[in-house]
């Protein structure tokens, strides 16, 4: 029935655990039972994952590009200067989370949720400044259905708030879980994951923002 | 059993607990085996209420006089939208990739189950709530504006005006949308969930080389699926603004709504063209690669034969399916592009012959000298191969600019990427229903009623589709409601238009007895055996229907190539992927 088979390995033991034997930003139970994912399977899965995401934010940008070389009622709009300073917290928290990740492998846990938490504030600050911008924007009368020049500002913002929330939510469920990551050779896989994303959705601002001020 | 394996079973250590009470073991299962069987059982009844839908448009087709119309106008295109959006999405998507992706895939890669069992529940539970979605779209009151009309492409700005008074343009058309939407989100999380497991999850010796090709085609349509599903959600989300925010991405200036002129300006309903058919030409391919996955696997195990050409037709997956990617403008050619645009999307597009021509010759070269078995699932493969091969043939005449300004919105157009996509797809789930039912369930099918199925549905197939290209070669307009046949000036077309039909409910009414067949046979058909077709792959070394996580708690080793069929010297006739490595002879060259 079974020709040519090998046992399945136990879990390794041993592993170098924060706190507990569980494990529950590394080797995730998929199943009721104790199932394992090598942990480059999650490495590859936020990589992939990252694919539909640039898709979809480039579909946006050649739209955009389309939309506002296809005829003569495209306004410019200006740049509310919020969006500078929101600029640099996002920028700002990528930075504390790779402090955070450099102080993890250095096996200080302190400092790790110290920049973890920052970083996490960092992008909530971020995500309040858009709320501004929206706000101002809107007290000038500017609205989503104003000009295509407005539409895409904010379906593009919006749109990466959105994916944003889904970042602060990993890194606060990371915080959450700080006594009992797994860490192995100074390396966390759930830590490494979010950062990854965080770090993405740092450049799809950019590409963002950088589309309003070219694209004007 | 040998005592190293037995030795092997103690060790064993069961890594999954199987899930108690009903709900979790069959609802809310994350067991790829039941999600798979979910998908399938989805696209089954999609298939019937996809296929009643035709049957009532063909009668409509049949009957019209100008006096006597069985569908008035608009219902005819609401009942064809549902019919293509159903097809496509909740069929053609779902059940090569979702069904057997899902039941098989990680089988054959010797993994216990997909990378995020969870993830993939809810891949499958989002589709079903776009298919609720869909539904409920079908059965939107005529005051709140009916069901959409704007065809499965949805195209604007037919589909971007909300107007509840219109029919077809009113809450229906929205929830299409979110319905659409909705589907690109399942499948997204499905195609990363296929990707990680095959690059990640693969047992000892499964080399990427050494996987059999539906697990190729399934990863090669996994990624296109990732590219593409993303693509459309963008042009989802910029319609739904249309409809519901009063952005113009789509709507241009001036359009006159009964007496009223409408606020929206500046859009461009040829930015949602390119939108739609960046994913739309790849989701042809979404629909039929895994098709060439599943008939590849078939042909050479009922022709007892190495696949021909194994490499070759890995290489031509991938070629297809990077080449689908640029060649979208083809169904944009009247759209008013460039003509030398055109010309590039036209060359681009005959390029994808030499892969296609690349893979149906290695499927005649499997055949050629094999012992071939003719039973329902083999029919299957051979009807596939037929079907895609006349299906390309008249691809090769539309993606030529200059003919398709003559066939362009023509019943040929409609017979092409029937034959293509449609029918060529459902045989190839037809074929792999018959072939991996035994591992499903336990039980064997029907042969009887297989070829039965088979040959009614194969020869209705061709009676409908093979008419339409003449229609469309006359001139015959699609997407017409009524037709004044005296306009073509050949009296032929009536009559053609009843033998269509005809034939369709012949078509249509066959699949009753695959339906029958295949519950019928999940209770009393006889029992399978763990390899009951003498196969090669992964699925065929374990029980019929596999453990709860597939290897009983252990890890498969492969040690041979997929289609190691009559190779000369061996035991048997086959040596399985997982028999011990002498069980190849070493003096017989690899193929």
């Amino acid at each position: 029935m079974f020709p040519n088979i090998e046992p399945l390995k136990q879990p390794a033991k041993g592993t170098a655990d924060m706190a507990s034997s569980r494990a529950p930003g590394y080797g995730v139970s998929e199943h009721r039972g104790a199932r394992r994912l090598p942990p480059r399977a999650y490495y590859t899965a936020i990589l992939v994952a990252l694919a539909p995401m640039v898709m979809l934010f480039a579909a946006f940008g050649s739209s955009y590009i389309v939309r506002q070389g296809l005829s003569n009622d495209w306004r410019e709009m200006s740049m509310p200067p919020v969006l500078w300073v929101n600029t640099l917290l996002l920028i700002l928290s990528s930075l504390a989370l790779e402090g955070a990740r450099r102080a993890l492998k250095n096996g200080n846990t302190a400092a790790f949720k110290r920049y973890w938490s920052t970083g996490t504030v960092l992008g909530l600050g971020f995500v309040a400044g858009q709320g501004v911008v929206w706000w101002q924007l809107a007290s000038q009368g500017i609205y989503v259905h104003t000009n295509p020049s407005s539409s895409f500002f904010y379906l593009l913002t919006v749109t990466h708030v959105l994916h944003l929330l889904g970042g602060v939510g990993a890194l606060t469920w990371v915080l959450s879980k700080t006594p009992r990551l797994r860490v192995e050779a100074g390396r966390c896989v759930s830590v490494d994951v979010s950062a990854t994303y965080w770090h993405f959705m740092d450049g799809v601002w950019l590409f963002v923002f950088g589309l309003f001020l070219i694209g004007r | 059993m040998s005592a190293g394996h037995e030795a092997a079973e103690e060790h064993a250590v069961h890594v999954h607990s199987p899930p108690q009470g009903f709900i979790w073991k069959y609802v809310f299962s994350t067991d790829h085996k039941v999600i798979g069987k979910q998908y399938f059982l989805l696209a089954m009844a999609s298939v019937v209420i996809g296929l009643t839908l035709s049957l009532l448009f063909r009668y409509h087709l049949m009957a019209w006089t100008p006096q006597n119309q069985f569908l008035m106008p608009d219902t005819y295109l609401q009942v064809l939208t549902m019919h293509g959006t159903i097809l496509v999405f909740m069929v053609l998507t779902t059940a090569p990739l979702g069904g057997f992706g899902n039941y098989i895939l990680p089988i054959q890669i010797g993994a216990e189950d997909m990378a995020f069992p969870r993830l993939n529940m809810l891949s499958f539970w989002l589709t079903l709530l776009s298919w609720v979605v869909l539904m409920v779209a079908f059965f939107v009151p005529g005051d709140a504006g009916g069901p959409p009309v704007s065809g499965w492409t949805g195209y604007a700005p037919l589909s971007a005006i909300n107007n509840l008074k219109t029919k077809g343009m009113g809450l229906g058309q929205s929830l299409w949308v979110g319905s659409i939407a909705i589907f690109c989100l399942a499948s997204l999380v499905g195609a990363i969930n296929f990707i990680v497991t095959i690059l990640d999850l693969r047992c000892k010796g499964m080399s990427l080389m050494r996987m059999p090709l539906p697990c190729h085609a399934w990863f090669v349509t996994a990624i296109l699926a990732l590219l593409s599903f993303a693509v459309l959600l963008a042009g989802g989300m910029l319609l739904l603004l249309d409809r519901h925010l009063g952005t113009s991405f789509f709507i241009p200036t001036g359009v006159v709504f009964g007496s009223e002129i409408l606020n929206h300006k500046g859009g461009s309903p040829l930015l949602w063209q390119h939108l739609f058919w960046f994913f739309g030409h790849p989701e042809v391919y979404i629909a039929i690669l895994p098709g060439m996955g599943i008939v590849s696997h078939i042909l050479a195990n009922f022709a007892r034969k190495p696949i021909f050409g194994y490499t070759a037709m890995v290489i031509a997956l991938n070629a297809i399916a990077a080449i689908g990617f640029v060649v979208w403008g083809h169904h944009m050619f009247q759209s008013g592009m460039s003509p030398y645009t055109a010309v590039a999307f036209s060359v681009i597009t005959m390029t994808i012959g030499v892969p296609s021509a690349i893979k149906t010759f290695n499927w005649l070269g499997t055949l050629w000298g094999g012992t071939i078995t003719c039973n329902s699932a083999m029919l299957y493969s051979l009807g596939f191969v037929s079907l895609f091969v006349s299906g390309g043939i008249s691809g090769i005449f539309l993606g030529q600019n200059a003919v398709d300004i003559y066939f362009h919105d023509t019943w040929f157009v409609v017979a092409h990427f029937h034959l293509i996509m449609g029918v060529a797809a459902l045989f190839s789930i037809a074929a792999g229903s018959y072939y991996w039912f035994p591992k499903m369930y336990g039980r064997m099918m029907n042969e009887t009623l297989g070829k039965l199925h088979f040959w009614l549905t194969f020869v209705g197939a061709y009676s409908v589709f093979i008419p339409m290209h003449i229609l469309g070669m006359w001139g015959h307009p699609r997407r017409f409601a009524g037709f004044d046949y005296a306009f073509l000036q050949d009296p032929m077309v009536p009559s053609m238009q009843a033998m269509i039909t005809y034939a369709a409910f012949m078509a249509v009414l066959a699949q009753l007895i695959f339906i029958f067949n295949f519950f019928w046979s999940m209770f009393k058909g006889a029992l399978a055996g763990d390899n009951p077709w003498n196969g090669t792959s992964l699925e065929w070394s374990i029980p019929s229907p596999p453990p709860f996580d597939n290897f009983a708690g252990k890890h498969p080793v492969v040690n041979h190539d997929p289609y190691e069929y009559s190779v000369p010297g061996a035991a048997k006739d086959y040596i399985m992927q997982t028999d011990p490595p002498e069980a190849r002879p070493t003096d017989v060259p690899k193929h």
